[in-house]
């Protein structure tokens, strides 16, 4: 088994990636063509790494469960993209970027890969500008910005709350393109199903028709999973429903460490939960907090009111009210980073002072900022002695110009208007920082494996900050994995088409094919959605926001009671071969029991607090994380031994040579 | 809430599928309609009968991949809502509700409520893109401004979440909102300019190939649209088309 070498380039912070792009070897264009990359995922970085790749002239086959490489779960990102351009001219630069990136993700990133994410996001703009993506613009018709959690410049390009959307439909269109010269084959509706290796080198995947449930095998040199995060595993999440963690999982079980599994971001501003029914949660972005408010009452009396309904929270004096982010975090206010605002509202709500029936939300409000803005647009529009119903009217155009959208979402959900009365909000379930462990050229352990975007675990360390996934998504697709992948399969130009008629492809055919016949043939009664819905109450009790030692090894063993009961129990209906989504939800079900056993099991190992990763015995006097740089520092990579329980932890030392570890403090 | 639905149930394409009915009991009325199919397809597993297969993803409005016609209607009864978006409050204790999927022969179906929307893909694969390589080797992105109200506009037909419920409610199963979506957006941006002739031509020869109709101005697409994509953007890819078919070879 490979050991873990992260192939950090020789060389100053700044010149690292530059020096490594001039030394990594080439594939000349004649040979490009005899190669095979294969991709899995059509996301951010899934869809931007094959457009990539076939216009290198590489030959690239793309996969993905959708109907349509459109709708990978990219598209639901809201808020914006982080660049450090400086067109605000607020003091931004390439370091201050990395830096707060660094400091955000609690010292847990690597600071290599960090920095050359800083240095290519400006690239990303002017490329996405180029494919025609609409960001917001000023009246001068240059590009807008506007400011996210964990920072002090504006540095965020944006498209309303549709960002994500944009951005993708950028990626795919550069993707479609490719598509129509053949030099991209895309599997729409088709499942990876494993990872194939020979020799040790990984040659392809087993993929599954959804459509006719028909087991194919792909044989490719190279294959990147860009296959996202694994948030589902708390069955209750912003993630899409089909969002899964089953393909790194396999690579996992094919010898790929997975890193930090217990680093999962829980994203403050959400919608909360209204019922036992519920089958996901809806985020409102973390754009909103540049002009919300986040507070709860200052007095249990008017808790309960506002609970019974016999008070509106709108008509509650000002004085009553405890903006509890700006008063314990005066300098970032309520642009606090995400986990830092977690935790706040859990700790209000556990005091008792939640606001609705379950007692778990606060409120987001945006009254202060409807009456500024309408101010300065009756100055603008020259109305002198606007009246409150004027500048309110006219404050909620400009609100409704910027997040009209988000409004509008919230509204539908929960037929209340966020223009009259506070949003309400709580902590929800929304990215995984971990994933599979990857070197600087993002390949995993095993040869010829990548893993890009949130499918990796490389770039956020415990905590990620806002409008930095989709940085991370179209970084990782469009300007690394493009150069880096040259520097393996310069040695493949030799090998010929990848023959898929082979012991091992034929082996993970029939693993492939047994593991269907043993869902379908279990001869149970309950059907798979019970059995999520249970393993994610575990998860976010014992495995959320706040974990200890105890609860985590009750959850290990109730994981594991209830992985046995579901082999036992479940019901999953139809056959192999037809369009079969209750046994597509079983195949992914199941790798999430695992994958959730090793997630407690890297919480528990991890005796510190950092960023997402709070562990009740560790914290400050004041409630907040208490690291511990001596022990921690560094990344949890896992080797999969056959039960999740009894993986083997390989460590990969973190070296901070440019930045000073410290407390981190947003006060 | 107590309902009763009636559904279409169809094994594969090219099987003969017919309604059938079913009844749910205590739906919540903040229960979104695709939660109230869980709950169905939770009932009919349990009693060991096939579940209705329907296409769904992110559940917040944006995938574009849930596709149901309720009671005659695109999406159900509420204006800019996606089917995942509609919550059980805007229907009555004792209503009996009837689920289609998308009818088009261009969107055949591939069982129950789902269909298959790859032709969409195909028409943006015909020139839905600005050719531009992604070596991110382009000029800076502030180098050319965009008018607001031009980069608002092209915001606007961007926001297009290609569900195809403009093609199910038209009565001639037209893909022309859809199309002229992405033709508006490029159209109306600099970088989109150099290809503007060849991508409306092609775009629309595609959409025909298809097997989409054409547009007879009834406007239900619009209506019917759950982002309000404009009609305005059908007149410009008709602007473009006429400007395309003068000026070119």
């Amino acid at each position: 088994m490979a050991t873990l070498n992260s192939r950090i380039p020789e060389g100053s912070l700044g010149e690292k990636w530059t020096n490594h792009k001039n030394s990594i070897r080439l594939v000349n264009p004649a040979n490009k063509r005899n190669i095979d990359i294969i991709i899995v995922g059509t996301g951010l970085a899934g869809s931007s790494a094959a457009a990539s790749f076939a216009e290198m002239g590489y030959n690239v086959k793309a996969f993905c469960f959708q109907d349509s490489p459109r709708r990978a779960h990219s598209i639901a990102a809201q808020g914006g993209i982080n660049a450090a351009k400086n067109y605000q001219n607020d003091g931004d630069s390439t370091y201050r970027l990395f830096y707060d990136t660094i400091k955000g993700g609690d010292y847990r990133s690597r600071e290599a890969n960090v920095y050359r994410l800083a240095e290519v996001s400006a690239n990303i703009i002017d490329q996405c500008v180029a494919q025609g993506v609409p960001f917001a613009r000023d009246y001068g018709g240059l590009l807008d910005n506007r400011s996210f959690g964990g920072v002090l410049v504006s540095r965020t390009f944006y498209a309303k709350g549709q960002t994500g959307q944009q951005l993708l439909l950028g990626a795919y269109s550069a993707l479609s393109r490719q598509i129509s010269k053949g030099k991209v084959q895309m599997y729409n509706r088709h499942e990876m199903m494993d990872v194939v290796l020979v020799d040790g080198q990984c040659r392809g995947i087993i993929a599954r028709n959804l459509v006719t449930g028909e087991i194919e095998r792909h044989g490719a040199h190279a294959v990147v999973l860009a296959s996202g995060g694994y948030g589902n595993v708390f069955y209750l999440s912003t993630n899409a429903m089909g969002s899964n963690g089953s393909a790194a999982w396999k690579a996992h079980r094919k010898g790929a460490y997975f890193a930090n599994p217990c680093f999962t971001q829980i994203h403050p501003t959400c919608i909360p939960v209204s019922g036992d029914y519920q089958s996901k949660l809806t985020l409102m972005s973390e754009s909103l907090r540049n002009d919300g408010r986040i507070w709860v009452p200052k007095k249990k009396e008017h808790v309960e009111a506002i609970r019974n309904g016999s008070m509106r929270p709108e008509n509650l004096a000002e004085e009553d009210r405890d903006y509890y982010l700006e008063r314990r975090y005066p300098s970032f206010g309520n642009l606090v980073p995400r986990d830092v605002a977690s935790r706040a509202a859990k700790e209000r709500c556990d005091e008792g002072f939640g606001v609705n029936k379950t007692g778990e939300a606060v409120f987001l409000d945006f009254s202060s900022a409807i009456m500024r803005y309408g101010k300065t647009e009756a100055n603008v529009q020259g109305v002198k002695n606007p009246s409150e119903a004027q500048m309110q009217k006219m404050g909620e155009d400009v609100v409704r110009a910027k997040y009209g959208n988000l409004f509008e979402m919230y509204e539908k959900i929960t037929d209340d208007n966020p223009y009259q009365t506070p949003m309400k909000i709580y902590p929800a379930v929304h990215y995984t920082m971990g994933g599979l462990w990857v070197d600087y050229n993002l390949m995993t352990n095993v040869p010829g494996l990548y893993a890009t975007g949130e499918s990796n675990f490389s770039d956020h360390g415990a905590n990620r900050l806002g409008a930095s996934a989709l940085m991370q998504g179209l970084a990782d697709g469009y300007f690394v994995i493009p150069y880096t992948v040259g520097e393996y399969l310069a040695d493949d130009i030799r090998t010929g088409p990848i023959n898929t008629n082979t012991p091992e492809f034929e082996v993970a055919e029939k693993e492939v094919k047994d593991r269907i016949k043993g869902f379908l043939n279990s001869n149970g009664k309950t059907p798979v959605d019970e059995f999520h819905r249970r393993l994610g109450r575990i998860m976010w009790d014992k495995c959320g926001m706040a974990r200890n030692e105890q609860g985590l090894k009750s959850a290990i063993s109730e994981i594991q009671a209830l992985r046995e009961e579901f082999y036992r129990d479940v019901k999953v209906p139809g056959r192999a071969e037809e369009f079969n989504p209750e046994l597509e939800k079983a195949g992914r079900v199941a790798d999430f029991m695992e994958l959730g056993e090793l997630m407690c099991r890297d919480a528990l190992e991890r005796n510190e607090s950092c960023g997402g990763h709070f562990r009740e015995e560790y914290q400050t006097e004041e409630g907040e994380a208490l690291r511990d740089d001596e022990n921690y520092a560094y990344v949890a990579a896992w080797e999969y031994t056959g039960m999740p329980a009894e993986a083997k932890l390989h460590k990969e030392e973190l070296v901070f040579e440019n930045v000073e570890l410290k407390q981190r403090s947003y006060k | 809430m107590n309902l009763t639905l009636k559904i279409w149930r169809q094994a594969g394409p090219s099987v003969i599928g017919k309604m059938e009915t079913y009844k749910v009991s205590d739906i919540s009325p903040d229960m979104s309609f695709l939660e109230m199919m869980d709950v169905l397809n939770d009932q009919l597993i349990r009693d060991g009968k096939d579940p209705v297969a329907f296409d769904h993803d992110c559940r917040e409005g944006i995938c574009g991949m849930c596709s149901m016609y309720i009671n005659g209607q695109a999406h159900g009864p509420n204006r800019g809502t996606t089917t995942c978006q509609l919550h059980m409050r805007s229907f009555k204790d004792g209503d009996t509700i009837y689920i289609e999927p998308w009818r088009a022969a261009a969107f055949p179906v591939i069982k129950d409520l789902s269909v298959d929307r790859s032709s969409f893909d195909r028409i943006i694969q015909a020139g839905g893109y600005v050719s531009v390589n992604t070596s991110g080797n382009t000029q800076d992105a502030n180098a050319i401004p965009v008018p607001k109200e031009n980069a608002d506009k092209a915001f606007d037909a961007a926001t297009c979440i290609g569900c195809g419920a403009c093609v199910a409610t038209c009565t001639n199963s037209s893909a022309m909102l859809f199309v002229s979506a992405k033709v508006s957006q490029l159209a109306l941006l600099p970088q989109g300019d150099p290809e503007r002739e060849l991508r409306v031509l092609r775009m629309v020869e595609q959409m025909d190939k298809e097997g989409f109709g054409n547009c007879s101005n009834t406007g239900a697409c619009e209506v019917e649209c759950p982002k309000g994509i404009s009609l305005e953007n059908i007149a410009r890819m008709n602007r473009e088309y006429l400007r395309a078919s003068v000026t070119s070879e």
